[in-house]
């Protein structure tokens, strides 16, 4: 360490730490609110039904939780590996006030039905201009940190962040291509077939480079970081890294199998699904077997506990996904509450718990304290959320198995054996468990708040950090 | 069946997805062969004071996961169609195996539906496993409309009652399941509110509702004068041959008040039963005209 003039800009990353406990706790609120309408079916009033909550649910919590975690880490990753200020001061806060106006605007627009019929994708022209306008800034921001970085390698995690920026990117502008007719109204650039599979090269994309290569920087710099220990293997970090970021661009016509999709598309999404698994696993094992000589650890920090759990649950999702791509799988599996417990397996398990880790480890630094307010309230926290998570899954796997028989049963005169509305009874007890999963897992993150509040009370903004000097080459 | 305008594409296609299965596992192999330094060595590269890489080498086994995808993908390719338009060895696709899946169940079924067809519809209306069969078909693919009692709703008529549109013979039923029926009330705003309402009340006043005796009797001669009787025959008792419906009964299949028979008069009705005969095979339109017959109130006409 030695003395330098300049400082790291924390401001920006303390911004979107703090925005991504609020959007957190409502994307998850609004989560609890449309589970309980399935529960509860009178709870669906006026403009406030399930059909327009649950792309609001599904926006806050990607977008406005996990984006907001996204920018906040990765604008500190980049700066402290590069051993550099952040490129741009005013851009960097222009990406947070610009992600700040895109977040309101989605809560405003798709309460009131507005709407382009894209699942994840949502949010008006309008809005998708301002979110291509933000991202570019983000990849100036970003990418002009890594030119004026001062070590000569780039260090893994920002692979990662650098990918999953630019792939959303062509991601956005690709699947958002519409045609206005109005301020509020707009028809997609593409038709039919054409509209479907470019729509869900984009959705599986999203899981994909927003919901994993992301995260997947997350885990490059917290993990070592919190464990002390270096990185299991370079090698495997690039092998995983190239393979992944290639392989997923093939995987999303298994969104539409057994569609008009040609066969051979179908089938092409489904390969590229299977050989994605070795490379998913690929992180996985580097950041779990980061831990090996220190597994000790895990046992009385928190922190550390958050981030195991969540390369857990990323390994069993991207297990899960590959099986659940092949076709005859599929078949069982789809249209079925088995794909929302799948996909919560890899949000809440996987997005969430590695997020709320990295928090965890940035909020004390930036507010000037040695660590939280509370570490115990750190492992309440922790178990408040596994169990969530448990009930969450489990229910939705039940759930989602028994409609997929239920719908293909057949009588002995070739008649269904049950009728639609019969499995939705069936699947009440399930709904009622997942309700209450989901409700646990948003009183963790109420507790992360209060937890967040005392520590910024007690604490002081940091703003004097100084930029480190690289270490000297000792091999 | 091919998906590309010209042979371009196809080959195109081909070679990209080869190329790109392949490459994973040239990707895979080139670092797996050379070497890696010592196992407990660094890369000797530092980050923010602490981050350091191992440079272990690949686990086995996940380089073992990894090739056998690659190489299960590449067989796939060759049994089922993935390369562009080769169909794969197996010559399987999704139309075919829903095609067979039909043939094998239809196969199954076959010898009961024979049964069931052999049997006049006054009696299959009668045994009770054949209208278990008919009401189990009801509940798949008729009860979205008709309701899962029969009991109809606003402009989906009522199956349970005795009031029947295109006639509740058996011969009839079965016509109006297998080809549809498509009634057409016509819109007569041309003959101004006034009129409309005194049709209305003699609407009503024909099925003993409280009308404007007034306004019932200007109705009646409306009735004779404009058009009305044409479907409805002049004493309002309907004609199921076109599915003028009977006036003078308490059925109605949009709403009997003042309101909502102006409305049917002013702006008219359209309306339409899908025909199910091709999709479903006469031995399962059968079966479901049987399940209507056992109502209990079909047979006898009106």
């Amino acid at each position: 360490m030695s003395e330098t003039p300049s400082t790291y800009n924390y401001k920006v990353v303390r911004q979107f730490a703090v925005m991504a406990v609020v959007w957190g706790i409502v994307g998850m609120l609004v989560g609890v609110i449309i589970a309980a309408q399935l529960v509860w079916p009178e709870l669906n009033m006026g403009f406030l039904h399930f059909g327009r909550l649950r792309p609001l649910h599904t926006n806050a919590v990607i977008f406005a939780f996990g984006g907001s975690a996204l920018f906040s880490t990765s604008y500190y990753v980049v700066q402290r590996t590069c051993h550099t200020r952040i490129f741009s001061d005013g851009l960097a806060a222009f990406t947070f006030w610009g992600w700040q106006a895109v977040i309101v605007l989605a809560a405003i627009t798709l309460p009131l039905g507005m709407t382009q019929g894209k699942e994840y994708a949502e949010l008006e022209w309008p809005i998708d201009i301002l979110i291509a306008v933000v991202w570019v800034a983000y990849a100036v921001v970003f990418f002009g940190t890594i030119a004026k970085r001062k070590v000569t390698h780039i260090y893994v995690a920002n692979w990662f962040y650098g990918g999953f920026i630019l792939a959303v990117a062509l991601l956005h502008i690709v699947n958002s291509a519409a045609i206005p007719v109005s301020l509020t109204k707009s028809y997609s650039a593409y038709a039919g077939v054409q509209d479907a599979m470019v729509q869900w090269w984009y959705g599986h994309n999203a899981v994909g480079f927003f919901l994993t290569a992301g995260f997947l920087g997350m885990m490059y710099y917290f993990v070592p970081k919190q464990a002390g220990r270096p990185v299991y293997s370079y090698r495997l970090s690039v092998v995983h890294f190239w393979a992944l970021i290639f392989t997923y661009m093939w995987a999303g016509p298994h969104h539409l199998h057994y569609t008009a999709l040609p066969d051979w598309t179908q089938s092409v999404g489904m390969v590229f699904s299977l050989i994605l698994l070795a490379p998913s696993w690929g992180g996985m094992i580097n950041g779990v077997m980061t831990l090996s000589g220190a597994w000790h650890k895990l046992r009385d920090d928190p922190i550390l506990k958050f981030l195991i759990t969540s390369l857990s649950f990323y390994g069993m999702s991207t297990f899960e996904g590959p099986m659940m791509a092949i076709k005859t799988v599929n078949a069982l599996s789809h249209y079925t509450d088995w794909t929302i417990g799948h996909v919560h397996s890899g949000a809440l398990g996987w997005v969430a718990m590695i997020s709320i880790g990295s928090i965890y480890y940035l909020i004390p630094r930036l507010y000037g304290k040695a660590e939280m307010f509370s570490v115990k309230l750190i492992t309440v926290h922790f178990w408040v959320a596994t169990i969530g998570v448990v009930l969450y899954i489990a229910s939705m796997w039940i759930a989602g198995v028994m409609q997929g028989l239920m719908w293909r049963a057949t009588n002995a005169d070739g008649t269904l054996t049950y009728s639609f509305v019969e499995s939705v009874k069936a699947s009440y007890p399930f709904w009622a468990i997942r309700f209450v999963g989901g409700v646990l897992f948003l009183s963790g993150m109420l507790i992360m708040a209060y937890n967040m509040v005392k520590t910024i009370v007690g604490g002081r903004t940091v703003d004097d950090a100084l930029v480190l000097l690289p270490a000297a080459h000792h091999a | 069946m091919n998906d590309f305008v010209n042979q371009f594409w196809n080959w195109y296609v081909i070679l990209l997805v080869l190329v790109s299965i392949i490459a994973c596992g040239v990707l895979l192999w080139s670092q797996s062969t050379s070497p890696v330094a010592g196992q407990a060595d660094t890369t000797g590269h530092v980050w923010d004071e602490t981050l350091e890489e191992y440079n272990n080498p690949l686990p086995k086994w996940w380089m073992w996961l990894f090739h056998f995808t690659v190489i299960f993908s590449l067989v796939y390719a060759v049994l089922y169609p993935t390369l562009g338009s080769f169909q794969g060895v197996l010559g399987w696709s999704s139309g075919g195996q829903y095609a067979k899946e039909v043939a094998k169940a239809d196969a199954e079924t076959k010898p009961l539906y024979d049964k069931y067809l052999a049997m006049d519809l006054p009696t299959l209306a009668a045994d009770k496993e054949g209208v278990e069969t008919g009401k189990r078909l009801y509940l798949t693919y008729c009860m979205q409309c008709h309701g899962a009692d029969a009991h109809g709703s606003k402009g989906f008529p009522n199956l349970a009652d005795d009031d029947w549109q295109w006639g509740g013979q058996p011969a009839e039923i079965v016509e109006t399941i297998s080809n549809g029926r498509m009634a057409v009330m016509p819109a007569h705003a041309q003959l101004g509110a006034e009129t409309i309402k005194d049709l209305a009340n003699y609407v009503r006043s024909l099925s003993g509702l409280p009308a404007d005796s007034l306004r019932a009797a200007k109705g009646k001669e409306a009735f004779e004068t404009v058009g009305c009787s044409g479907c409805h025959g002049p004493d309002a008792h309907g004609m199921t041959a076109m599915g003028a419906p009977n006036l003078t009964d308490k059925t109605w299949l949009y709403g009997g008040s003042e309101a909502t028979i102006i409305e049917t008069i002013t702006k008219g009705r359209n309306n339409q039963m899908p025909a199910w005969q091709e999709f479903l095979g006469e031995a399962k339109v059968h079966a479901l005209a049987a399940y209507v017959l056992s109502l209990g109130k079909a047979g006898g006409n009106k």
